[in-house]
């Protein structure tokens, strides 16, 4: 059985080691290691296209997050201990937005977007003078709309975990509703949140499909990277692809030690 | 109080509402009404009532073809190597090692699977496996490019999400059972089919529902493996909205696949029922 699971532990790791490994080969070509040198990392550092893509990236992907993130928890907060039809439309809502492929959900956003902008934009253009195109707010709304779904589930399951008699404790106590959430309710979901928003921002970086249709004609280190692959791997997207998988490691990890602490707290 | 309650609610969803309202419900309703609709002469969308569209489905059939049949077998091939790998995890591992060894199932997931599925071309292509096969004399083998290498990408893509629910499940395993039974005189093999294998099929259940959802919307893995031989419904939807920009005719294959996913999800929660059924007869025993 061990051999097995090592077996496993290799067809999981041994792709991720390839690209690490051949991001440090010295050599032009992608598909042989020739020495070792970190020249490709300082290459696609200093490449314009790729530093411009991942300005781009971190751009949606923070702002994507910050805003997922405010209105996942407002809607987690609304529908914990809720019943009724409003309750049962956003659950579904949620699980759509999860369920429905990527592919669909940026195809179905780009034929929609594109109607409404035909649309208002002659309107838009006499009384503002200005046109609504795909880019930076369709990415941001885009990936928003789905990462404030992960963000409800992960704040919604972490208040229903938590002891509600403490909210009653503290209104009995002549709490205020704002003072009980910020003193009581707030720094309990703090660990939840804060995952949900790494969670939402790492998807957002490393989301390829909904961006490659509402981007318009801004690039997306995933969009820059997907183009290339298609004219052929080189060692230098080797070294960004490393720099990428490391990046968004960290960032989960620490989604992970925080929603960890955070259960480990609630039960203890 | 209820009132004023009720109104924090509204307002509290009242974002998340909107959001949903103009970039989930208004997309797909727009993908509904123009599955209905024709094809604009210069590309795009022209306004109609009719089923041609749907009539039309059976051009794009071997896109369907090849997600009905590599969904379902990668589906089955990442729960065959799940498996045994959950159940060594959940019953064999010892606490110390659980821990990580489990978080080194989930780390590859949470890489870009973008990149993760490029590193295949490595191991597929003319310097890979086939290079290797071949130094060991046995014959020329084309690999990349292949319904092989496309199996091979999405049973790597998803195979920690496999894992997982079936994990979970064996983990609840009651352990006493299965020491009663063994002194009870049954073999392991009987053990394991009567009490490991019925308790762990919520998890085996969710595991390939999950794997299987997501694969037949995939999209990148047959565009980076399949080089553009294989296609999923996913690659033809791509190709339908970006290249022959046939929006009314694309609507219909979306909402085609929606519904095929929705099938899923129906026989899913169906199955849960009944297995859920079943995991109570184990508990009364």
């Amino acid at each position: 059985m061990r051999f097995y699971a090592v077996a496993v532990y290799g067809f999981l790791y041994l792709p991720i080691a390839i690209i690490a490994l051949f991001s440090f080969s010295a050599g032009r070509s992608a598909s042989s290691m020739d020495g070792f040198s970190t020249g490709w990392y300082v290459r696609a550092l200093s490449n314009p296209f790729v530093m411009e893509a991942l300005w781009t990236s971190l751009k949606v992907a923070f702002f994507s997050a910050v805003l997922a993130t405010v209105s996942g928890t407002m809607a987690a907060l609304a529908l914990t201990g809720m019943k009724g039809r409003l309750r049962a439309i956003f659950d579904v809502l949620v699980m759509i937005a999860v369920m429905i492929p990527g592919v669909v959900i940026g195809i179905a956003a780009l034929i929609a977007l594109a109607t409404a902008f035909s649309a208002i934009n002659p309107w838009l253009e006499v009384v503002l003078g200005r046109q609504l195109s795909m880019g930076l707010g369709t990415l941001i709304g885009l990936h928003g709309m789905f990462t404030m779904s992960l963000v409800v589930l992960l704040v919604r399951g972490r208040l229903e975990t938590f002891d509600r008699a403490q909210i009653e404790a503290s209104n009995d106590l002549g709490a205020s509703p704002l003072g009980t959430f910020l003193q009581v309710t707030l720094p309990q979901i703090a660990p939840a949140i804060l995952a949900g928003f790494l969670l939402a921002f790492t998807f957002s970086f490393d989301d390829f499909i909904m961006a490659f249709f509402v981007a318009g004609s801004e690039t997306t280190l995933p969009i820059y990277i997907f183009s290339s692959i298609r004219r052929g791997v080189t060692p230098e997207i080797n070294a960004i692809g490393t720099m990428v998988m490391v990046a968004s490691l960290t960032l989960l990890i620490i989604a992970q030690i925080l929603l960890r602490t955070g259960t480990l707290r609630a039960k203890g | 109080m209820a009132i004023t309650q009720a109104r924090a609610r509204a307002l509290l969803l009242t974002p998340a509402g909107l959001w949903y309202a103009a970039l989930l419900l208004f997309p797909l309703a727009v993908v509904l009404i123009f599955s209905f609709g024709e094809r604009n002469p210069i590309g795009g969308y022209a306004p109609g009532f009719t089923l041609e569209q749907y009539a039309n489905l059976p051009a794009r059939f071997a896109a369907f073809r090849n997600t009905l049949t590599l969904a379902p077998l990668g589906t089955v091939a990442a729960l065959l190597i799940a498996y045994p790998l959950a159940y060594y995890l959940a019953i064999k591992v010892s606490v110390r090692w659980k821990t990580t060894l489990l978080i080194l199932v989930i780390v590859p997931f949470w890489t870009s699977i973008l990149i993760r599925s490029y590193a295949w071309i490595y191991l597929l292509g003319g310097n890979g496996i086939p290079a290797l096969l071949e130094a060991f004399g046995l014959g020329e083998l084309r690999l990349i490019n292949t319904p092989f290498a496309v199996l091979v990408g999405i049973v790597y893509g998803y195979l920690p999400l496999m894992v997982f629910p079936i994990y979970v499940a064996l983990e609840k395993l009651d352990k006493s059972l299965l020491e009663a039974a063994s002194d009870l005189g049954a073999p392991p093999w009987r053990s394991f089919l009567q009490i490991t294998l019925p308790m762990s099929m919520p998890g085996v259940m969710t595991g390939s529902m999950l794997v299987f959802i997501l694969l037949t919307g995939e999209f990148l893995i047959p565009a980076i493996l399949g080089g553009g031989k294989v296609f999923f419904v996913g690659n033809a939807l791509v190709d339908l909205f970006l290249q022959s920009r046939n929006w009314a005719f694309g609507s219909a294959v979306a909402v085609a696949l929606i519904v095929i996913m929705l099938i899923v999800v129906a026989l899913y929660t169906r199955a849960v029922r009944r297995f859920g059924v079943r995991r109570d007869d184990v508990g009364l025993m």
